[in-house]
């Protein structure tokens, strides 16, 4: 079973969580051996950009230490095997240029998206 | 042979009425004779959670017995019951990380304990999957 896994609401708790819960999750069932991919749209769109820093939260004394890293996380779920898709037309519109982003991302137009659907058996839009 | 349904989800209790909708769809799937999986994700760990309590409503002018509360704890475990009465099955996991960083180790009888490859499976041995995310 093949499975596309749409992520559209950005930041999300990753200053909690550390990370995106659902970049996570796809991350864990990879280690289930389970054929992911991933579609970012929307403002996640953002998450594949490389100067992006979550760094430096603190209230008084507690400093976060492990501040997310969005960028990187697509990176070493790349590096499993998964492909990282990126909505072209949301990264226009938000003003982001394709050379802002991690390496090795597929970028789809939006008119193109229900093809890419079907060459997946299910679609998944957390 | 009956079929499966998986569902995905992630809104925890009280705050959108998504978690409500998907409890309803499950009554549906019971009641035709789907098995229903149920991998609850995040905030949703706190559907089952068995400490849920209910409690009087001044504003509404009803201490707690009138007021009878709807608390999702015992919707979920009137699911379980109506499946277990009619045949088809419910298999509920909450995903062990989300119930710890939450503290809601305490969840209704029936709720198992997993992870994302949990999850997973259910997906693979199912007819088809609902995932309902937080937005």
């Amino acid at each position: 079973m093949k499975v596309l896994n749409i992520v559209e609401a950005a930041y999300r708790g990753t200053l909690e969580e550390q990370d995106d819960t659902i970049v996570w999750i796809c991350h864990a069932m990879k280690g289930a051996n389970a054929d992911i991919d991933v579609l970012l749209r929307g403002n996640a769109v953002n998450y594949a950009v490389k100067a992006q820093d979550a760094s430096g939260l603190s209230f008084g004394d507690a400093k976060q230490t492990q501040p997310p890293q969005l960028a990187n996380d697509l990176v070493k779920l790349k590096g499993k095997g998964a492909k990282i898709f990126v909505v072209e037309d949301a990264l226009r519109e938000r003003g982001i240029e394709p050379g802002e982003l991690i390496e090795g991302v597929d970028f789809v137009p939006r008119a193109k998206l229900a093809k890419l659907f079907g060459d997946y058996d299910q679609v998944w839009h957390w | 042979m009956a079929k499966t349904l998986t569902f995905a989800l992630m809104d925890p209790p009280f705050e959108n009425g998504r978690s409500t909708t998907a409890l309803r769809l499950i009554d549906i799937a019971v009641n035709r004779g789907y098995n229903v999986n149920v991998f609850a994700y995040e905030g949703a760990v706190y559907l089952p959670f068995a400490k849920q309590a209910q409690h009087p409503n001044v504003v509404h002018g009803r201490n707690a017995e009138e007021e009878n509360h709807p608390l999702p704890r015992a919707w979920i475990a009137a699911l379980m019951k109506e499946a277990a009465s009619k045949g088809p099955k419910i298999d509920w996991i909450n995903c062990g990380l989300c119930v710890d960083e939450r503290g809601a180790g305490e969840a209704i009888e029936g709720v198992r304990r997993g992870s994302p490859a949990d999850f997973w499976t259910f997906a693979q041995n199912s007819d088809n999957t609902l995932v309902i995310g937080t937005k």
